[in-house]
């Protein structure tokens, strides 16, 4: 392997390679070196600062000629005049279909994680991880395909059952029409986000120390004890992680929401039936025809999804801080 | 559990009646026979429902069973068991579903006319057509992305890695990373959009989506190039140290070699990632039905958004092209996440 000839004979012979101490040159090309890798690292920082005052500076214009109020307004008419629109309807659905999906997909995925790292013999849970790992880097357009002309048939009579037998319940509602709803796409979503989280769930799962785990069996506890007793209160912060990843990923998705939800701008508390939209589906699906200002609109929305994103990253960071401080002064 | 000598118990394991281990098999039979007499007597049917209720049935049936027999702490460790793997093939079957259902859907349009035509000159309801400029331009676009994320995610990785350590700085650019990982893809989109596109007027061009897949491929190359310099033992770089090697040198001659393997891994992921994208590349590269070799001028078409544009339409014709370039896609993840993991089962310094 040429990595190893490399390491071995790199530094054995100092004396002709450049870049040896002792010369002044060399200290120039440290101090180079140094400064390109740290200016490396402020890139990032530019960056997604950057992004934050482009999409403003964008978006202002457009939220200077809108004469509704942007957070409160559901309609969705930017490049009329005079232009109407505000970010209400697709807030709103933005966010119930993310914690749909995740009340959906966060159990299961723990399950899939235990499982793995738990129950299936270890043979068995190499290749299954994979596939997990796998199925998490499959594209969401593809998702959103399958979604579209497999999911949306399959949901109607589960949607119909659902609204026959818990119809009492307000949001399962319905007047018959069912297919391209909230409730299809969160659970489009769900299966979207769930290898994400189970990945990150069973990298976490493996780190628990064996010994944890193997004082809790010795003391007599049954494998479900174990798990917590040792697995779950070790990994809490890590799940916390996971989730927050796959949350993001469920606010974020575009393209197979797009695909699978009927658009439209109003807030009903009725899941199962057609209609709702979410930030980004609408970007994608009025962005082709937006004038001007339709443009502005979508990016201050854009905006707003970025801001949220950062409101979630960052408190989920510090649950995870004061989680660490805590268990760090327990042991 | 083995019972041995022990002849006290005092948890009442071994004390308390045990299923054999046919118990199992004896509940799940017996709950398909009463599930069966109900379908036939009820207007309960499907394949479907019945798997649903089975599972569904067996978790509580041997959960009750195991209760009365067993005692309440080996039944919940046997619900906690049979609910984790029913967890497991709960999700397993819609995903199993999407590949088998793409696999059989796409196989019918993935020919060479597919691979080697473009939508010039092809209406939405003519069955041939391709996607010949899609894959061009995917191609180009993620090369140019990879071109750009690569070296710079490494030097911020060797930054916080060799020179960082736990300095204020390098925790801050930790935690922007860690954000710029959650950030949704669209926003790499609109921000490109409006810096390369509305602000500096460039247009729509292939370049653009580069740029728009690069912000989402950075953070990525960061945080996997980064665990994998960590793994460099600290004994090869002090061993060039001793030896008056200087620093930069140090890391370009041993740490990166010894890392690159892991290195190379974690570009392929991130490649995988990248190269599936549609929402970025929707803004900034805007899509077209003829073949543009030219990703720095005019709107060029990718194959995620070529899946995206066609599956959108009415015609039958138009959601087989879909189909085909969805087979596409996952094709090329699947070679690339596979060879990636291949080459870290080679390679000396494991992750994990």
């Amino acid at each position: 392997m040429a990595s190893d000839v490399k390491t071995k004979e790199g530094p054995v012979s100092p004396g002709t390679v450049s870049g040896t101490s002792g010369s002044d040159h060399g200290r120039l090309l440290d101090r180079i070196f140094r400064r390109f890798t740290v200016a490396s690292a402020l890139l990032v920082l530019v960056i997604l600062v950057a992004i934050a005052l482009f999409l403003l500076q964008q978006a202002l214009p457009a939220l200077r000629q809108n004469t509704a109020n942007f957070f409160t307004e559901t309609r969705w008419a930017p490049d009329d005049t005079p232009s109407v629109f505000g970010i209400a309807a697709l807030l709103y659905g933005t966010l119930v279909t993310a914690v749909l999906a995740m009340t959906m997909a966060m159990p299961v995925a723990v399950g899939v994680a235990l499982c793995l790292t738990q129950y299936t013999p270890r043979r068995l849970a190499r290749p299954l991880g994979y596939v997990v790992d796998l199925l998490a880097a499959v594209p969401s357009v593809v998702y959103g395909l399958w979604g579209l002309i497999y999911l949306v048939p399959k949901m109607v009579p589960l949607s119909a059952w659902i609204s026959t037998y818990f119809g009492w319940i307000p949001i399962f509602t319905s007047d018959g029409i069912f297919g391209k709803s909230i409730f299809t796409a969160s659970v489009v979503l769900a299966i979207m986000v769930l290898p994400v989280i189970a990945a990150v769930s069973r990298e976490v799962f493996l780190q628990v120390p064996r010994e944890n785990q193997e004082a809790a069996l010795a003391l007599g506890s049954t494998r479900w004890e174990m798990i917590r007793l040792s697995v779950l209160p070790f990994g809490r912060s890590g799940l916390i992680s996971a989730a927050v990843l796959g949350f993001g990923r469920a606010l974020g998705e575009t393209i197979a929401v797009a695909l699978v939800l009927s658009a439209n701008y109003t807030i009903s508390a009725h899941l199962l039936t057609p209609g709702g939209n979410t930030i980004a589906a609408n970007i994608a699906n009025t962005f082709g025809e937006a004038g001007t200002i339709g443009r502005g609109a979508l990016i201050a929305s854009g905006l707003v999804l970025f801001v949220i994103t950062l409101i979630v990253n960052f408190s989920a960071r510090a649950i995870v801080a004061r989680r660490r401080d805590f268990t760090a002064a327990t042991t | 559990m083995t019972q041995g000598t022990i002849d006290v118990d005092p948890l009442h394991l071994a004390t308390r009646g045990r299923l054999p281990r046919y118990a199992t098999l004896l509940i799940a039979v017996g709950c398909a026979l009463v599930l069966w007499v109900v379908f036939a007597l009820t207007p309960a049917q499907g394949r479907a429902d019945f798997l649903v209720a089975l599972v569904l049935l067996f978790v509580v049936a041997q959960f009750l069973v195991s209760y009365f027999v067993e005692g309440g702490r080996k039944a919940r460790d046997r619900l906690a068991a049979s609910a984790a793997v029913a967890g497991l093939f709960a999700a397993l079957l819609p995903l199993a579903a999407i590949l088998g259902f793409t696999i059989v859907k796409g196989l019918k349009r993935l020919d060479i006319e597919f691979l080697t035509h473009s939508m010039r000159n092809v209406a939405d309801s003519d069955p041939g057509g391709g996607a010949y400029h899609a894959i061009i331009g995917t191609l180009e676009q993620v090369a140019i992305a990879t071109l750009f994320s690569v070296p710079l995610g490494l030097m911020v990785s060797i930054y916080l890695v060799e020179y960082g350590r736990d300095r204020r700085f390098a925790r801050l650019v930790s935690t922007f990373v860690d954000v710029m990982t959650g950030l949704p893809s669209i926003i790499a989109g609109l921000f490109i959009l409006s810096l390369w596109v509305l602000v500096l007027n460039q247009g729509f061009s292939g370049f653009a989506g580069a740029l728009a897949l690069s912000v989402i491929m950075l953070p990525v190359v960061v945080r996997t190039t980064e665990e994998m310099l960590r793994l460099v033992p600290a004994a090869l770089r002090e061993a060039s140290f001793a030896l008056g090697v200087r620093k930069w040198r140090t890391v370009v001659s041993i740490v990166i070699p010894t890392a690159l393997p892991g290195i190379t891994t974690g570009v392929m992921l991130a490649v995988a990632r990248v190269i599936g994208e549609t929402a970025p590349v929707l803004l900034t590269v805007f899509g077209a039905a003829s073949i543009n070799f030219n990703p720095f001028s005019g709107p060029q078409e990718s194959l995620p958004l070529f899946v995206f544009d066609q599956a959108s339409l009415p015609n039958n014709t138009a959601v087989d092209r879909a189909w085909a370039g969805a087979l596409t896609l996952i094709i090329l993840v699947l070679v690339l996440t596979t060879a990636a993991r291949l080459l870290t089962s080679r390679s000396a310094l494991r992750g994990r």
